[in-house]
């Protein structure tokens, strides 16, 4: 069970850059390499400070790196 | 594995383990007659303190045996650790309830010590058991 339903590219950007290592990305948002790993697999929400973090270390909006999935009946 | 995991792990194997001796110990020292006549108190204070050092000792050797992890701790272990103290807290009010109830009862001190003792032991045990189920699967979005 996912507890979140916010999916992240965060993989493909550490690939993208690099590559970075998840151990690399921990040490410049100053979290855990477990934390990072829990936010890749979408097993926790970082904060939205930390998701901003997340997004300047890539250089890319904040829409690049998190996705919600819009639900049924929501305006697109 | 975080250290706040090995954490939750030391406190969860010592709680359980320290207990369960208690358990025997006051079994064993009521020898087949009524519980309230079983010398309880100084098996309480050493399994207590054994835990104690117990745990004091495991977490020590854990951190020599991973120094760069020793007791970092984020953001995410800071939320995991206050569900686990959020959720612990219960069987504590729980526990103290109880033991109140039974002080207006005139109920044996052995009983009354007990509770609470239980009361603790179940606060550490939940408490460990969250932060684990956190950090493995995570916080349910609230």
């Amino acid at each position: 069970m996912k507890p979140t339903r916010v999916t992240n590219s965060i993989r493909a950007l550490r690939a993208a850059h690099g590559p970075m290592t998840q151990a690399d990305l921990a040490q410049r948002l100053g979290v855990t390499r477990q934390t990072v790993i829990a936010i890749e697999q979408g097993r926790y929400s970082p904060s939205l400070e930390v998701a901003f973090q997340i997004a300047r270390v890539f250089g890319v909006p904040l829409d690049d790196v998190f996705q919600y999935p819009r639900g049924e009946g929501e305006p697109s | 594995m975080a250290f706040q995991e090995k954490r939750a792990w030391i406190m969860l194997g010592t709680t359980a383990g320290t207990y369960l001796a208690y358990l025997a110990i006051v079994l064993a020292g009521a020898a087949g007659g009524p519980l309230t006549a079983a010398p309880y108190a100084p098996a309480l204070l050493w399994t207590v303190g054994v835990s104690i050092i117990t745990t004091a000792a495991l977490l020590t050797a854990a951190a020599f045996a991973a120094p760069e992890d020793a007791d970092v701790r984020d953001v995410r272990d800071r939320e995991i650790g206050r569900s686990g103290t959020h959720l612990g807290r219960w069987s504590v009010v729980l526990g103290a309830a109880g033991a109140l109830v039974l002080a207006m009862a005139e109920a044996d001190h052995f009983w009354i010590a007990n509770a609470i003792y239980l009361a603790f032991t179940l606060s550490s045990l939940i408490g460990s058991a969250t932060r684990i189920v956190g950090h493995r699967r995570g916080r349910p979005a609230w």
